[in-house]
Parts: structure tokens; sequence; C-alpha cells
């Protein structure tokens, strides 16, 4: 037998065990209703796969995780699903979460299943899916998703697997008449967990108040050829607590920060072990567990095979409740449970126990007194830490000088509060002062991410009004840069007429317009001065005759280039389509410019209502309609030419086009498959075809070439 | 006389060498930008609301540095002006009413019915926390909303909420056991209860 160390500090509460373990395991009456809550342990709600009104068989799928540290939830009898809405939960808040209520038929049909047979002979991933399948979650305490513990092997060397049997809580009998009942249950769960973990040698922590449970053990142990030793530790409350009990087993502290895995320890509870065992040999999803009902409220209390989501009205009924004596109902222990507001919550996955007390078994507190430093909490704290300065910085809001001193290493055992003279709720300090401290960093973080938000949005807002300034700065060079190029123009014009300089024809019209009504206006000046006599008369009509000079040079310069622009571009067009006979590309271009200018002249003329102006228009367009025939008809000669010789070679253009883009198509597909394939073997075949396809692409392009 | 020369001398050399070191140093070793400003603005809880006066929280942070009054902040309460209190080692006061008081906190809620797609509010969310297009209807991405109120006023028609956030019992907080003061209440009352007895 395996030696057994000590842990600091802990207690001796009267354990009032005996009472609940007289009458074997019963089974709890089945509820007209059963509420089931998505969130039965920390990580994240399990989201539902039903809906009102559907027919549910006992073990069916009504929720599933939505995340990694979740748990899938099953129907726990057959029945209707009557609604998906808020009822309250086993919480310490009261407050009420998502659940679905089933309303059971009585008929108690279960869905179809199997166990998995010789499960040695599976992939350890697909057991681990399957029992994750089942639902299983620690049934000790804080119900952690059992999956996600038995990965640890994967990246943790474990070396010993502990069993915590240990059950220290008083009034709590539900692992240890398991224990007694269901031996080769926890046995071949054990046989499970170890062929996943593969530790070196598994160790069943137990208190020594459960005999029986104890000699039930090394009974089934016998026919086991694992290395499992039964440790028996002595009853010290909280020798269950999981770093306690490792530190009794084996001498070792889990650090602070720290998982036991990263010790090379893994723990499981016995209650877990009877969920695995039944998942994998039967098939049977986790819907039920063993619920101690106990207190001297109740009559008769003993241990009820519950199905989770069973009302706490229906097993205190089943006991034989004495409403009149009841004072207090607590769900969980009496050192580390909380008071239950009403008896219609339900029993989940970590209800363990239900405490019916009466006033005078659970006294209402006595009003806290001050501190004397009497120092007697220190030497009754399991994890050595100094409740006493804990309280004082809780107490004063001092969070980070708490943290500081290790507030979360905690464990809530209460043992602090159970041995203070001056009955301070010490823990009530600690778990108020740890969610104060998780809602700060809560806090904190969405704060950051806020902060974060706000300068991106900032900075994106900065950027686009630099961009607007840069377009507008740009905007405004350019036209600067118009208006030069405007004045060096007329500069030009006026020394030299537009021959030198060959300006823009647009140019010069705009410059002719100008000009001439400058001169209309200024001789509309002159009328009206004549008329009525004005002064500068000799002024203006001076300014008159400049204009008139001004505006014949530039109407001059205008008609000149005009009459120039159009003779090479008229010659250029036949010419060179001759001369450069294949460049049908450069031809079609100037067909489809030709085309544009032409609508432009047309529409322009049909918008123009001066006469005068209409005419020459009309002229313009009448040429432009003349090239552009030509331009059209000297395109289709070389398209012709280039089908003929094409077809002289034997060799039809269209269908080349065809292949030549059908290759191409080929192409691009073989590289995104190249892309996606997974196997070597496979990219290579690709490789091979993709290269002739290329070839042949590149083939039919050289031959398209030759001919467009 | 020569020994007065000589420690003239040694206190002078020494005082040049540390004003050169200490010349290096400020220019080697230079800071860039206000230091407190980040530590102001990784206390004020981010909202960028505005109900300060200053177009967002890293404004306040700087004028706060420059000598502004800490109790400016309605969303940040009176933990936020404590904080700044602690930091910049100045007496904590209450906060101003002026700017508006503590409110629990909440997030926009866009009735989508009635929502006709203005994009007003997208604008003024000072942290994009709202989704929506032109005509399109729009919606408030509540992870992401700090419930500064900013888009309620100029929605044309109305149709945003602030919706205070309901406490799951994820986010739920236990109470502070009741403090000494309740006890000598009680005291109190235990002796009007004996005085009229007799």
């Amino acid at each position: 037998m395996s030696k057994v160390f000590s842990f600091h500090g802990g207690i001796h509460p009267p354990d009032n065990k005996k009472r609940s373990t007289r009458a074997p395991i019963g089974k709890a009456p089945l509820p007209k209703r059963l509420v089931v809550p998505m969130q039965q342990h920390i990580g994240g709600p399990a989201d539902p796969v039903v809906k009102i009104g559907d027919q549910v068989l006992k073990g069916q799928l009504i929720a599933e995780p939505i995340s990694r540290i979740s748990a899938s939830i099953h129907a726990p009898s057959s029945g209707r699903v009557v609604d998906i809405a808020a009822y309250p939960i086993p919480h310490a808040s009261g407050l009420s979460e998502e659940c679905i209520v089933i309303e059971t038929d009585g008929e108690e049909r279960w869905i179809e299943h199997q166990g998995l047979g010789d499960y040695t002979r599976l992939k350890r991933t697909d057991l681990i899916e399957h029992i994750r399948g089942c639902g299983v979650a620690g049934m000790g305490g804080a119900g952690f998703p059992t999956d996600v513990k038995l990965h640890l092997s994967e990246d943790h060397i474990v070396n010993t697997l502990i069993i915590n049997a240990a059950e220290c809580e008083p009034y709590i009998t539900a692992d240890d008449m398991l224990m007694r009942e269901r031996a080769h249950e926890v046995l071949g769960g054990i046989e499970i967990i170890a062929h996943l973990l593969r530790p070196s040698h598994v160790l069943i922590g137990i208190e020594d108040n459960k005999p029986n449970a104890i000699h039930a053990l090394e009974s089934v142990l016998k026919h086991t050829d694992l290395n499992i030793d039964i440790v028996v530790v002595p009853t010290k409350y909280p020798s269950g607590g999981e770093r306690q009990l490792i530190k009794l087993l084996t001498d070792i502290e889990v650090p602070s920060g720290r998982i036991p895995a990263d010790i090379g320890i893994v723990c499981q509870n016995v209650g877990t072990t009877s969920a695995i065992y039944r998942a994998v040999h039967f098939g049977e999803p986790l819907i039920s567990r063993i619920v101690t009902v106990t207190g001297d409220a109740v009559l008769h209390p003993r241990n009820l095979e519950t199905l989770i989501g069973t009302p706490f009205s229906t097993l205190l009924e089943a006991c034989d409740l004495r409403p009149e004596a009841l004072s207090r109902l607590v769900m969980g222990g009496p050192m580390m449970g909380v008071t239950a507001d009403n008896d219609r919550i339900p029993v989940i996955k970590t209800t363990n126990c239900l405490i019916a007390a009466t006033e005078q078994e659970m006294p209402a507190a006595q009003p806290a007194q001050a501190c004397i430093r009497c120092g007697m909490c220190e030497q009754a704290c399991p994890a050595e830490l100094l409740p006493q300065q804990l309280y004082w910085f809780a107490k004063g809001r001092e969070f980070d000088k708490a943290r500081h001193h290790n507030l979360f290493d905690c464990i809530e055992c209460g043992a602090c509060a159970y041995v203070c003279p001056s009955n301070i709720p010490l823990v009530q300090y600690y778990r108020f002062a740890k969610s104060e401290i998780r809602t700060e960093e809560r806090d904190q973080q969405k704060a950051d991410h806020a902060r974060q938000r706000f300068e991106a949005r900032q900075a994106r807002l900065e950027r686009e009004v630099a961009e607007k300034e840069a377009r507008r700065k740009a905007r405004a060079e350019e036209a600067a840069k118009a208006q030069q190029q405007k004045a060096a123009a007329k500069d030009d014009s006026g020394a030299q007429p537009a021959a030198a300089a060959q300006p823009d024809a647009k140019q010069l019209k705009t410059a002719a317009a100008v000009a001439r009504t400058k001169l209309k206006k200024a001789q509309d000046a002159l009328k009206n001065a004549e008329e009525k006599g004005l002064d500068g008369i000799d002024t203006l009509r001076a300014t008159v005759e400049t204009l008139e000079k001004k505006a014949d040079e530039a109407q001059q310069a205008f008609e000149q280039t005009e009459g120039k622009t159009p003779a090479p571009a008229t010659e250029s067009g036949p010419h060179s389509a001759e001369q450069a006979e294949p460049d049908t590309k450069a031809l079609k271009q100037q067909v489809s410019i030709m085309r544009t200018k032409l609508k432009k002249a047309e529409s322009a003329l049909e918008s123009c209502e001066d006469e005068a102006e209409r005419s020459g228009l009309q002229a313009e367009v009448d040429e432009l309609k003349q090239r552009f025939e030509q331009a059209t008809a000297v395109f289709e000669q070389a398209e012709q030419a280039v089908i003929a010789r094409a077809a002289g070679a034997g060799i039809d253009l269209k269908q080349l086009r065809i292949d030549a883009a059908m290759a191409r198509a080929a192409v691009t597909k073989g590289e995104r498959s190249l892309t996606k394939a997974e196997s070597d073997e496979e990219r290579n075949r690709i490789e091979q075809d993709l290269a002739a396809a290329r070839t042949k692409a590149d083939e039919l392009n050289l031959t398209l070439s030759q001919y467009e | 006389m020569s020994t007065v020369l000589t420690a003239i001398i040694v206190l002078f050399l020494l005082a040049a060498l540390f004003g050169i070191v200490l010349g290096y140093a400020s220019v080697r070793f230079k800071v860039e930008g206000n230091p407190i400003v980040d530590q102001i603005d990784a206390i004020l809880p981010q909202t960028q609301c505005g109900q300060c006066g200053y177009p967002g929280c890293r404004p306040y942070a700087e004028a706060i540095a420059g000598g502004d009054a800490i109790n400016k902040c309605p969303p940040g309460g009176q933990s936020t002006i404590d904080a700044l209190a602690d930091l910049l080692d100045v007496e904590a006061v209450p906060l101003d009413a002026e700017h508006g008081e503590e409110k629990p906190r909440s997030v926009a809620y866009i009735r989508e019915d009635e929502c006709i797609g203005c994009t007003k509010c997208i604008q003024a969310c000072p942290v994009d926390a709202i989704l929506g297009a032109a005509k399109q209807m729009h919606t408030v991405i509540t992870s992401e909303c700090t419930g500064c109120d900013l888009c309620v006023e100029p929605c044309p028609v109305d149709c945003i909420d602030m919706i205070p956030i309901e406490t799951t019992p994820n986010t739920w907080k236990w109470p502070e056991p009741p403090s000494p003061m309740q006890l000598i209440a009680t005291d109190r009352g235990r002796g009007v209860a004996a005085s009229e007895a007799h």
C-alpha cells in the first residue's frame, strides 16, 4: 500500500454521512416535466438542436456543444419538447438561463444505442469522440468536460492517474454508495481512462470513513491486471480537493496557475468513471446521476438515481420532506454548496447533494464581528494562503494586493470561515473579490478592444481625408498645367501661327470662339456708347479694331490647322494599311476611333442651332463620314486578306481562335487544381498534364499570332 | 591655497563630466510623447462617447495630462475617478453631474423594420460597430458596441434603443458581504427594542 502524506490545514466538521447510507440507491420518480439547462458547467453553453413540439426519445441528443470546452446534452427521458426558454438554474446567482423543457410521456422509450464492444481496438481519438458525444462531464464539482482531460496525454506525459473517491464534504454519500453498489462500473471506467492516458500507475484516493466502499473496490480489483492502488487517507476536510488529494497521495504540490497534467497527474472523479463505463459499454449518454437527498427536514434521507432536469421538489417528495421543518435548501455540500431559492430548480450533471436543513441544523449566520487577528484561518487554510490578509484586501477593495497574495489559488473550501471565532463570512469576501477582479478584467479587455477599433477608425478617417486632399491637389496641379500650356499655345499662335507649333485644333477653335465673343461684346459696348454719346468711344473703337484683328487671326489659325490635320489622317488611312497589311488590329482601332469621332460630330450637329455653324458642322460630318467609310473598307480588306491567307494555309481562323482559348482555359484549370492537390502522386500527374496543356496553348497562340 | 585650487578644479571637472553624461543621456534616451497620457488612456473606459466634451477618450486623456479635471467621465464612474486620482496623486472628487450620470452599461439596438438605411448612425459610431449600407437595413454588432449613445441622436426615425446589458450567470458578481455599518444599525434596533420592553 502506498504511503500517505499530508497537506497543510484542513478541518474536521461532523460528517453526518451515515443517515443517507442506510438505504440502497433508489430510483427517483419520473417527473412530469424535465427542465434541462443548456449550461451545466464551466465553458460554453450547448446549442439546442430540437424545436418546441418535437418528440424526443430517451438518450436523444437535444443540444450540441458549440465550443471546445462544452458538452452535449441528451434527453433524460422520452416525451415532447414543450418549451425552450430561460428557467432558474442551479447557480449561486439564482438567475435564469436557457433550458429545454421536456414533458415526459412515462414510457421511457430509449433511442437505439449500443456499446462499442472491444474499445481497445478503436483509435484513441474515436473513443474520446464517442465519450464526448455522450456528454460526459466531471461529476465531482466544476463539471469540466471529460473529453478535454482525456486528450491530455497528447501533449503531457501522464504518469499517475488519480481517482478521486475521497468525498470529503459532510452529508454527501453519492460516491460512497456508487462504489458500494457499482464497483465494477468504477473499475471498468478506470480501465478505459487508463487505456486512453496510459499512466504507469493508478491511485484511488478514498477517505477512511467509507470502509464498505473500500471493501467493495478491493474485491473487484482482484480481477484486474492494471497497476491500481487503493490509498486510504485519513478523514479531513478538504482532502477531496484536487490539489489537496494530489498532495496527500504523491506529496507533490501543483504549482500556482498550472494544471495537474503539467506535473504528470490527471484526476478523475469516481462518478465520472462510472459515466464513462456506461457510455463506452452500453452507449448510454450521461442523462442521470446519483444525488444524495439528506438533511433533518426529510424523513428518509437516501441516495437516488436521478434524471438530469428533475426538479428538486420531486426528490424532496420522494424522500418525504417535512415542509414545516425546512428552513434552508442547499444544493451541494454544507461547506461549498449554495442556497437554492426555490425547489423548482433542476438537477444538473454536477448536482451531487441536496440538503433540506432545519433551522436547528443550519442556523442563520451569526453577525460578523471584528477580526481579532487570531490567525486560526491561516492554520486551517489547505491552500497555504493568508486568509486574514485576503479578507482585509477584499474589504478595502485593494484587489491588486489580494491578487498578489494569490487570491486565485483559493479553492473556496470554507475551512477558514468554519474556524473563524468572529464569524466573518470569509469565503464570501473572496468570492466577491474574485468576481470583481474578473469583471474588471473583462471590462479592461473590452476597453482595449474598443480602443483598438476607435484608433483603427480614426486612422481610416485620416487616410480618407489625406487621399481626398491629394486628389484635390493633383487636380489643381493639372488645371494649372493646362492653363500654362494654354498660355504657351496662345503665345505661340501670336508669334508664328499654328503651323510651327502644330497646336491642337480644338484649342484653336476655342480661342477663335473666345476672340469672337470678346469682339462681339466690345462691338455691343461700342454701339451702346455711340448711341448714348458716352466718353471713351475712341478707346473702345481701338479695342474693337484690335479684337477684330485678333479674332481674324485666331479664326485663320484654326482654319489652317483644320485644313492641315485631316490631310495626313486621310492619307494615312489607305497608305499605311497597304504598307502594313497584316496589322489588322491597328486598322480596327482606327475604324472605331473614326466611328466615335463621327458620332460626336453628328450629335454636335443635332444640338447646334446656329445656321452658319450648322452648315460648317454638316461639312465636317460629311467629311468624317467619308473618312470612316474609307477606314472601314480598308480594315475589311485587310481582314479578308488575313482570312484568305489562313484559308490558303488550310486553317480556319475562327476555329483556331476557339482552340487557343480552350487551351488557355485548360492551363488555368490545371494550375488551380495543382494548388489544391494534396498527395505528391496526384501533384505529379497534374503537373504532367499541365505541361502538355501549356505546350499546346503556346503552339496555338503562336499560329494565331501569325495571322493576326 | 593650492589645496583649495585643486578642490575647485576637481569639482569643476566633476561637474563638467556629469554635465556631459547627463547631456548625452537626455539626447540618447529621449522619450517621445507623454507617457502619462498612455497611462491615463488605459484607465479610461474607451466608450469614446464624448460626454467629457472631448472627441474621444484619448483627447480627454491628453487634456487630463494638461491639467483638466478628472471627474468628467460618466461611463467610467467613480471607479475610474478613483483610479485616475491614484495615478495622478490628486484627490478623488465625485463625478461632475454636468457631464451626465453613471448609468448601467448598455448596448444599442436598432429596431430593424423601422430602419430606413440612412447610414447616419454608421458615421456616428466611434468604433465601427454598426453594419449596413445606404438604403439597406442596419444592425448593431453587440459584441463591439460600447454603449456610448452617439448613434441615438443622429437617427432621423428614432429607431435606436439603448438596452441595458442583462446580467447572466456568467457575468454575475458575488455581492459584497454586508459591512459592519449594518451591524451597528441592528444593535441600535436592539437597543430600541430593549427600551420599549422596559
